[in-house]
């Protein structure tokens, strides 16, 4: 099972009605309607993911998330998941701002541009990052907007949202270092999300 | 089965009609006291009557959806590529119901029929038809059938939209609902190209107050421009092009020559026109698309698509096509948007083509497989 899903899945009530961006081959959506009774639709644009999509029977909409969430309504649903998608958007920053508009709380995942693996690499070869989890080369990756978790935290605290939660996902054995330093160790962050009163 | 039919074909198959005696009240006011329906079917009848599919045609469609009338036959069904063993209407699977409107022109009651008052065809008397009787209509045919509820109501275009409205006036006697390259209205410019199609049809000489059939008349000329019309919003511009460019058929812009220059496209168009006039009724022309330009699928719902669909119960499969603009892909985003407002199951892919509407119709690896693997997971007990 992927590590995320285990832990998103704490964060949504029962029977919530849920929105995944980017929603892949469905397997969060699937968890979820299995283990939560989740009613919702999953928003995807690659064909051979709405197909396996279909498979599982669920209700996948292909939609580009560059193209906003226009089509909408506030609130319209309890939570708003996007994971590992954030990074491959144009404008993460107004996807964002919608997911909040749309939904009552929002789930993101993506993974940590400042983990010590990418920060060496970059340090030593001189060259962008290549990962096991990151495998692209600069010029063919989807992965556009790359962020640290510090970089994140800061984008949440301009645009007045909270963070309800925040887990990290670390290498097993590194686990004792990380609490010192999840920018550093993290591989990849949880943000459960709200938008923060109103100033 | 005789071995020159492909082995994916439902093969030969043999239209039936049903007699109905039952007055059909209809959306007009007016009622139709007797009436018949021709149709096919493929694939078995299970034992629970639980896997049988209403197919719901377009404008120039008919009960001819799949197969071959005889041996001789060259075209199979107009749905050939997607109704069969093994297609995305799988015919080992599912029992398959295709349907001649009423109104139509292919062998149901129209306006070619004999009006039993006069004695003489219907022609432009025939009742004016709106999508919800072909619904009642086809309601009927699932009652003499034996079909309580269809595993699936699906249809292209026009039939698209009957399949939505199966939906809102028979939520109980569907489990699923396959919409595509359709629209829940039709625009401004949807309508004015059915008028100016209409209007070719209606001046024409031949057309006699739409009562040429008792002056041994036809009014072909404006059949034809009529289907050249249409045939020019099926296309996209770029298969057009792709197709025809600005090739000539005959005729050269030499200096000198003063040989008049005819286009392929214009050639193809009016073969297309011509071959339509011969077997379409331009009474039946011109009834279906007032039909068309009426349909509004949430008017009495205080025009809320939203509140509208509240009342279906089904699981709806919707598909647009890149190039298609006579019901683009965002006709289609609105009937997706008020499934989602209504909270109903809804599946939707945008499917890349070059064939503009035409692409429902057409072969692609794309739809088959989204099509296919949707309906592969339709629950046939």
């Amino acid at each position: 099972m992927r590590l995320d899903l285990d832990q998103i899945q704490q964060w949504i009530p029962q029977g919530s009605r849920v929105l995944d961006l980017g929603c892949g081959d469905g397997t969060l959506l699937k968890f979820l309607i299995d283990h939560k009774q989740v009613t919702g639709y999953g928003l995807e644009i690659d064909p051979e993911q709405i197909n396996a999509c279909v498979d599982k029977s669920l209700n996948v909409i292909e939609q580009n998330l560059d193209s906003g969430l226009g089509n909408f309504a506030d609130k319209s649903f309890d939570m708003v998941l996007m994971t590992q998608a954030l990074q491959t958007l144009h404008f993460p920053h107004r996807v964002l701002e919608e997911m909040l508009r749309v939904g009552k709380e929002c789930i993101v995942t993506f993974p940590n541009f400042g983990h010590w693996k990418a920060r060496l690499h970059l340090t030593f070869k001189g060259r962008m990052p290549v990962s096991d989890l990151l495998p692209y080369e600069w010029y063919d990756t989807p992965n556009i907007h790359f962020c640290t978790f510090r970089d994140f935290d800061l984008l949440c605290k301009a645009m007045g949202i909270d963070v309800v939660h925040r887990q990290v996902v670390y290498e097993r054995s590194i686990k004792p270092l990380a609490a010192l330093s999840p920018n550093l160790f993290g591989e990849t962050a949880i943000y459960h999300l709200r938008k923060g009163a109103e100033s | 089965m005789p071995t020159s039919f492909p082995a994916d074909s439902v093969g030969l198959v043999t239209p039936q009609v049903m007699h109905f005696d039952e007055p059909l009240m209809l959306a007009c006011g007016r009622a139709l006291e007797r009436y018949e329906l021709v149709y096919e079917t493929y694939g078995q009848l299970n034992a629970s009557r639980s896997n049988a599919i209403l197919i719901c045609h377009a404008l120039s469609g008919h009960h001819h959806a799949a197969g071959y009338h005889s041996e001789e036959d060259r075209k199979p069904g107009w749905w050939d590529h997607y109704i069969g063993p093994g297609k995305p209407i799988d015919t080992d699977r599912f029992f398959v119901v295709s349907v001649n409107n009423l109104g139509g022109c292919h062998g149901s009651t129209g306006p070619t029929s004999t009006n039993p008052d006069t004695g003489k065809p219907w022609g432009p008397d025939f009742p004016k038809l709106r999508v919800r009787d072909w619904v009642h209509s086809q309601a009927r045919l699932a009652d003499k059938l034996g079909i309580d509820q269809w595993a699936a109501v699906i249809g292209g275009s026009l039939g698209g939209m009957q399949a939505m409205r199966w939906a809102l006036e028979y939520p109980d006697r569907l489990r699923h609902c396959v919409v595509i390259a359709a629209a829940m209205k039709l625009s401004a410019q949807n309508i004015a190209f059915n008028e100016t199609a209409r209007q070719a049809i209606i001046s024409d000489p031949g057309f006699h107050d739409g009562r040429y059939l008792e002056h041994q008349d036809v009014p072909k000329h404006g059949l034809a421009v009529a289907r050249m019309i249409g045939h020019i919003t099926y296309l996209s511009d770029h298969v057009m092009g792709q197709k025809f460019g600005r090739e000539l058929r005959s005729g050269t812009f030499e200096r000198g020559t003063d040989q008049p220059v005819e286009f392929q496209v214009e050639s193809y168009l009016r073969y297309q026109g011509d071959n339509f006039a011969q077997s379409f009724d331009a009474n039946t022309y011109l009834l279906i698309t007032k039909a068309l330009d009426y349909f509004d699928l949430a008017r009495e719902y205080d025009d809320d698509p939203v509140a509208a669909f509240a009342h279906a119960q089904c699981k709806f499969l919707v598909v647009s096509f890149s190039t298609d603009w006579r019901f683009a892909p965002a006709r289609s985003r609105e009937i997706v948007d008020a499934l989602i407002g209504a909270d109903k199951p809804v599946t939707y892919a945008e499917i890349d083509s070059h064939f503009g509407h035409d692409a429902f119709l057409l072969p692609s690896a794309r739809y088959q497989q989204l099509f296919g693997r949707y309906m592969r997971r339709i629950d046939t007990e």
